[in-house]
């Protein structure tokens, strides 16, 4: 059989983004959410709810960019809930969290079998849906050959993820409101003090956080061309964003790096056998991994990261060090 | 008024226990008053997939009998292959009175059989397992393989008006069971015999739903070996929307997916569970209340419909066939449903371009080069393509 082997790279490469962007979604969104010192569990119900109404209002509407609106707005709605038990009502994190999770994953089944059961918008319908979410090579730079439809030939949306997560990064860390917002996640006691208004801060981010999650799963749907079946298009995505978190040190640039190091491993089980016929010589081994393997390895990979983080020192960790406490003013 | 709302909830309480007793006396179960329970792994209310195809199965095999889903089916959802939590479920039927019990996914064997021996007044009817006893508890499955040879046929002459012999196939797993293994073998035979020269190149998911990844291998089957038909053991039309969105084609599994993917899709091998559902439940009514009589009426412990009774089928064929696929399967469907000719046995069957089928005498032989059955043998026998068919056959390579 013929072979382009150099096109089973590009595609590899290619596939490590498309297939693993609403993993930086979540993460992203996780770190803004955690640096306001609130562990959010719930990434993967908040993805759900962001997917499945920015799927639908999307469609209806035959435009990509409310679809994207919608999917963040529901997140938003999902972390102001978040934001209203365990902020305003003290409630614990953990669990709001993981309720948000069931709730979410709910919500998702609820509203997908109630429209399929009326009519099911079907992607290839939607003809702005379509061609937005259709690969947008960047001029000059994806005529380089196998990086150039690696690296430069993608959607919208992959863009639109790795745009976020460097704003979010000079935001946490250049400007007096991200200065202000990790002041809270260290200690709200102390960011109270000086006069900062820690609800405020904590709504208004928790908010922005779950939004960005929301997109995250607004790009899963479409990546399965709004196919709804009785499995959930997030699929564990968002507990592998909360792992990420660790991964990346609380870090949205980094968070870039983890994804693509994570999806690394995500996508060798899909395209492993493939490197293996190119490339009989130095990889042919590949083929000869049991996919159960494979299926462990990101799995694996997260649990290294995490033995690996917990020994290393606190110093240069960006662990907020009120993440997960409630802040109750009469407390103080 | 507080005396009041006492005396109506008394009465309420003891008209319910006196409906309570009259479920329980004994009496003979005519067909109106059939009480049909199922436990299902995932939710009644999806609207694709496992569950939701098990589901319109049942509804339509009791309106099939003019019974009355609303009010004489019971389900429990929702659960898992846990014994215990298929054992509460079982319980939970029972009290609500049901003469007969589906349990559709294989995980549930091990609890249906305890459960008939505790409840030997209830019918349990286990899907896609292989335990049964003599009186009430039988399993049922059905010859997928004879359908996905039809969809092979299609395949095979599509790659043949093509020109690209290359074929894939996105497999929930390979070898590890023998459902996965004889559809995957009946699949490829469908296809060279319509095309000698195709090879079928097969990915092994090792999930039974996995979607990311279902179209994840799909795209790679088409990108990296080039396969010009994508054809599927998987819940989802991911692999049917892969094949469209790079303009190749497709087979679907378990229900017409031209839906998904109209300008790539085929045919599809699909279930009409309702075929079986009818069958057990009127055998089940039958009983008139004696269920130790339900192997017998169904007419042995372990039921296998295949093309025959109308329980798999290929799905309507769309434009995007090649000329005479319909002749072709049409003749090869009628072999099987005459019970001349089955899949893994000494004869093949030639497809010609004119549609003709011709069966001629032929090896059948796996991938690692063993005859599996010789020139003119018997068909290969039910229990290995349910249970131990653990072999891909020649021309199959797995990647």
């Amino acid at each position: 059989m013929e072979m382009d082997k150099l096109g089973v790279i590009a595609t590899f490469i290619h596939n490590i983004i498309v297939y693993n962007i609403p993993l930086l979604y979540g993460t992203v969104g996780e770190i803004v959410v955690e640096k306001s010192g609130s562990l959010n569990l719930g990434v993967e119900g908040i993805m759900a709810v962001g997917a499945i109404f920015g799927y639908i209002v999307g469609c209806y509407t035959n435009s990509l960019f409310i679809g994207i609106a919608t999917a963040f707005a529901l997140g938003a709605l999902m972390g102001l809930l978040f934001a209203a038990l365990t902020v305003s009502l003290q409630a614990n994190q953990n669990i709001t969290g993981l309720t948000l999770t069931t709730f979410g994953l709910g919500v998702y089944f609820f509203v997908g079998n109630a429209i399929k059961a009326v009519r099911w918008p079907i992607m290839s319908d939607y003809s702005n849906i379509k061609s937005g979410f259709a690969d947008l090579p960047i001029p000059v730079l994806s005529d380089i050959p196998v990086i150039g439809k690696g690296l430069f030939s993608h959607n919208i949306l992959v863009y639109l993820g790795i745009v976020i997560a460097l704003v979010m990064w000079y935001y946490l860390n250049r400007t007096s409101p991200g200065l202000r917002l990790r002041a809270i996640g260290e200690n709200p006691g102390s960011a109270d003090s000086v006069g900062i208004n820690v609800k405020r801060y904590k709504y208004l981010h928790i908010c922005l956080g779950c939004g960005i999650m929301g997109i995250g799963g607004y790009y899963m749907g479409l990546n399965m061309s709004g196919s709804f079946n009785s499995a959930c298009w997030i699929n564990g995505y968002g507990w592998i964003a909360v792992a990420l978190v660790i991964f990346a040190n609380w870090n949205t640039a980094a968070a870039i790096l983890g994804t693509f190091v994570f999806g690394f491993f995500n996508t060798l089980r899909v395209s492993g056998s493939s490197l293996a016929v190119a490339f009989p010589e130095p990889l042919g081994w590949l083929a000869k991994v049991p996919t159960q393997l494979y299926q462990a390895l990101p799995f694996i990979i997260t649990a290294i990261v995490l033995v690996v983080t917990s020994i290393r020192k606190r110093e240069g960790s960006g662990l907020p060090a009120a993440l997960g406490l409630n802040y109750f003013r009469e407390e103080r | 008024m507080k005396k009041f709302l006492a005396l109506v909830m008394a009465l309420a309480m003891t008209l319910s226990l006196a409906a309570c007793g009259g479920d329980t006396s004994g009496e003979q179960t005519a067909g109106a008053d059939l009480k049909v329970g199922a436990i299902y792994i995932n939710s009644k209310n999806d609207t694709a997939g496992y569950t939701f195809a098990h589901h319109s199965g049942i509804v339509g095999g009791m309106q099939d009998l003019g019974l009355d889903p609303e009010t004489q089916l019971f389900i429990v959802d929702e659960v898992p292959e846990d014994k215990q939590q298929v054992l509460n479920a079982v319980d939970t039927l029972v009290g609500q009175g049901v003469d007969i019990i589906f349990g559709i996914s294989f995980g549930y064997i091990d609890a249906m059989a305890e459960a008939a021996t505790t409840y030997p007044d209830v019918i349990f009817s286990h899907g896609t397992g292989y335990l049964s006893n003599e009186t009430n508890f039988n399993n049922y499955f059905g010859r997928a393989y004879q359908a996905r040879y039809l969809a092979g046929i299609a395949a095979g002459l599509k790659s043949l008006e093509t020109g690209n012999n290359n074929v894939g196939y996105v497999a929930a797993y390979t070898t590890a069971y023998a459902e996965t293994a004889s559809g995957i073998n009946g699949f490829a035979l469908g296809v060279q015999a319509a095309n000698p020269d195709a090879k079928i190149y097969v990915k092994n998911l090792g999930a039974w739903a996995d979607e990311v990844n279902e179209k994840a291998y799909a795209e790679e089957l088409i990108n990296t070996f080039g396969c010009g038909v994508i054809s599927q053991h998987c819940d989802s039309a991911q692999p049917q929307i892969a094949a469209q969105n790079a303009g190749v084609f497709g087979c679907g599994y378990n229900s017409d997916m031209t839906a998904d993917a109209p300008a790539a899709h085929l045919t599809a091998a699909i279930w009409n569970w309702n075929v079986y559902y009818a069958t057990a439940m009127q055998a089940a009514i039958d009983c008139e209340g004696d269920a130790s009589q339900f192997v017998t009426k169904m007419g042995g412990p372990a039921y296998y419909g295949g093309l025959k009774e109308g329980f798999v089928d290929a799905s309507e064929l769309t434009e995007n066939c090649a000329a005479n696929t319909d002749k072709a399967i049409a003749a090869a469907k009628k072999l099987m449903v005459d019970g001349e000719w089955d899949v893994f046995s000494g004869v093949k069957l030639s497809v010609a371009a004119d549609g003709t089928v011709t069966p001629a005498e032929a090896d059948l032989v796996d991938n690692a080069g063993n005859v599996i059955v010789a020139a003119g043998g018997p068909s290969v026998e039910d229990g290995v393509i349910t249970g131990t068919m653990n072999y891909l056959v020649a021309g199959v390579e797995e990647v």
